[in-house]
């Protein structure tokens, strides 16, 4: 009996019963498209992630006050740690000559005031450098002039958004904003980029970083940013620089994140949970395979007779066993391409109302569903068609 | 051609045996026409069954064409009903879902016969039992004698050397029962050998000879000019005649 006759002969038997076969793959269909959906969205969650950190690129050590990754640890629990300072800052900069640059910076919320237009936004105290690190483009005006680390000037750059709420139609460049009551020069406007890690560079006031620790009253930088170009050798960075805050500080009070660990991590993370989710979907599967089994034993009963005849007529067991296991498969597997259709559609569906999510399957679940269709045709079908297999043929000719 | 010896069946119904046939020896020749005839329970289609190799003696010899058959692995077995037997049964048996030409390549089907062959096969088994015409209908849209033809042409469409009709006639009225009977004995004529299983004395009378069963057991062997007799002292005419 060739593939080819086998799979018409199952075919016709399922088409003779339209509205059973049709319900039992319709349930393999949602499973299938339950999985596709569900890994499309955790697929998403990671490329979303691992592309905002690919804006900001990946030879970058970050230098954070407090030890975080000590085994449970709380950050300032046992003995306050040292200040980050500029001169770390300058001291790291010594001591990692190939570094592109060290960039410190400070954060705080403060108010942005313009005569009576006053926004609260993030305020960030920055180095020149931190418009590479960003990758900003400065629409009008200019960056953060270069200059003496530790004297800071009173100047500041605009994110797009906020000078157009405090400036409307101006040009705020060479205007006067008031930053925490402190009086500051714009220089310049950033072009409109909107969010990025989490930071709306829209919505945002720069000022130069020693500026930013006076305005803030702060005398602990928020982080040190390394960045030593592509191709270096980060880990060796990493050790160097631990070892000169080590030696400034007299302890290891500082934390060193390099970025590509953060994104593997994360990456990881998320890669597991889409995993995850998308074995929790395929537990429906199981509930479908039950579907196909009830169905293919009544379609066994019903047709015992037929089973009787074939083995007359000089079908083996085998045949017998192949033609309900061909029946299952292509309920599952009809199924399951309506799942991929239905769950890619779902997918489209979502992108369309989302699109800042890059939602898609990925192509080991698209493998796994196709694999797992027709696998539950196969294990749920295995009993009818055994059961079939084994009936005896005079008595499936007497009809029982 | 067909050769048992001492052959006998016994079923196992819940704890008590049934002895289904009982050391049954009997020779039938290549071309014969037999028919078996016996009261409900005698053992007709058990007979039947193990001569088609649908079923396996307790005990007992079968010989097929010169070979045990109880030395045969179930593959051989498959292959002998594809290729040696042909089936006719009184509820027909076609598959409902296809049509004519369908039904009868089925077995072609299962025997991996090629496409384009069995189609031509089908179609020349089809005019040999006068279905050519409705090759295409369902068994549903054809009469009794029709899906009886139909089921002929299925049974003789892998040209097998006997013909085993269980009750051919049963389910048919007389007019289409005897275009059936004339439809076997053509195919006999041809060479074919058959074996009617049946309750008619009339189906019987076609046959060259009558094997008598009665409980499981040959209680008489009658030639065609000694079944009228032959049915009488068995008091089977009068049940046939009702």
């Amino acid at each position: 009996m060739s593939g080819r006759d086998l799979l018409a002969y199952a075919g016709r038997a399922l088409a003779g019963h339209r509205l059973r076969s049709a319900l039992s793959l319709l349930g393999v269909a949602v499973g299938i498209a339950a999985v596709v959906l569900l890994t499309a969205l955790g697929e998403g969650a990671r490329r979303y992630v691992v592309d905002q950190f690919a804006q900001i690129g990946s030879s970058f050590v970050a230098v954070v006050p407090g030890k975080t990754d000590t085994v449970g640890g709380i950050p300032g629990i046992g003995g306050v740690p040292n200040d980050l300072t500029l001169a770390d800052a300058r001291a790291l900069e010594r001591a990692i000559p190939e570094a592109l640059y060290v960039a410190p910076f400070v954060v705080a919320t403060d108010t942005v005031a313009r005569g009576e237009k006053r926004r609260r936004v993030m305020v960030a105290g920055v180095t020149p450098e931190f418009q590479d690190l960003r990758r900003l483009r400065v629409a009008s005006g200019r960056f953060l002039p270069a200059g003496d680390l530790e004297r800071g000037a009173s100047v500041a750059v605009l994110g797009a958004g906020l000078a157009r709420e405090l400036f409307g139609s101006d040009d705020p460049v060479g205007d006067v904003v008031r930053i925490g009551g402190r009086r500051c020069r714009v220089v310049g406007v950033l072009a409109a980029r909107g969010q990025q890690m989490g930071l709306d560079i829209d919505d945002i006031a720069l000022v130069p970083v020693a500026t930013g620790m006076r305005m803030f009253n702060r005398s602990t930088l928020f982080r040190i940013v390394i960045d030593v170009g592509p191709g270096a050798d980060l880990d060796q960075v990493v050790e160097r620089a631990r070892a000169v805050l080590i030696e400034r500080h007299g302890e290891e009070d500082v934390t060193l994140i390099t970025e590509a660990a953060v994104v593997a991590s994360l990456s990881g993370i998320l890669g597991a949970l889409t995993l995850a989710v998308g074995a929790i979907a395929a537990i429906s599967l199981a509930v479908a395979g039950i579907g196909i089994l009830n169905v293919l034993l009544v379609a066994v009963a019903e047709r015992t007779a037929e089973i009787g005849l074939l083995r007359a007529v000089g079908a083996s067991r085998r045949q017998i066993l192949g033609c309900f296991l061909a029946e299952a498969v292509m309920l599952s597997g009809t199924g399951g391409a309506l799942g991929l259709a239905g769950g890619a559609v779902a997918v489209r569906v979502l992108v369309g109302l989302w699109p800042a999510l890059p939602a898609a399957p990925p192509p080991w679940a698209i493998a796994a569903s196709v694999a797992l269709s027709l696998v539950v045709g196969a294990v749920f079908g295995w009993l009818p068609a055994r059961r079939a297999a084994a009936l005896d043929p005079v008595e499936a000719l007497a009809g029982h | 051609m067909i050769e048992l010896d001492g052959l006998s069946r016994t079923y196992q119904i819940g704890d008590e045996p049934v002895h289904a046939l009982v050391d049954v020896t009997e020779r039938i020749g290549r071309g014969e026409h037999v028919a078996i005839m016996g009261p409900s329970g005698s053992g007709k289609s058990t007979l039947l069954h193990l001569v088609g190799c649908l079923d396996r003696p307790t005990s007992g010899s079968y010989r097929f064409e010169g070979r045990e058959v109880a030395t045969l692995d179930e593959p051989e077995l498959d292959r002998l009903r594809r290729e040696r037997f042909g089936f006719i049964f009184q509820a027909f048996h076609l598959i409902a879902r296809l049509d004519g030409t369908g039904n009868v390549e089925l077995p072609m089907v299962f025997a991996g016969v090629p496409r384009s062959e069995r189609r031509e096969r089908a179609q020349a088994a089809l005019a040999a039992v006068g279905l050519a015409a409705r090759a295409g209908h369902r068994p549903s849209e054809l009469s009794g004698g029709e899906r009886q033809r139909l089921a002929i042409a299925r049974a003789i469409a892998m040209r097998p050397a006997v013909l085993l009709a269980d009750e051919p006639t049963g389910n048919l009225d007389t007019r289409s029962g005897n275009v059936v009977l004339d439809l076997l004995d053509r195919l006999n004529d041809e060479g074919l050998t058959v074996l009617v299983v049946t309750h008619d004395p009339r189906v019987a009378h076609r046959a060259d000879r009558t094997l008598i069963l009665g409980d499981g057991e040959i209680v008489r062997r009658a030639r065609r000019e000694e079944l009228a007799t032959a049915l009488v002292e068995w008091g089977l005419g009068a049940e046939a005649h009702r």
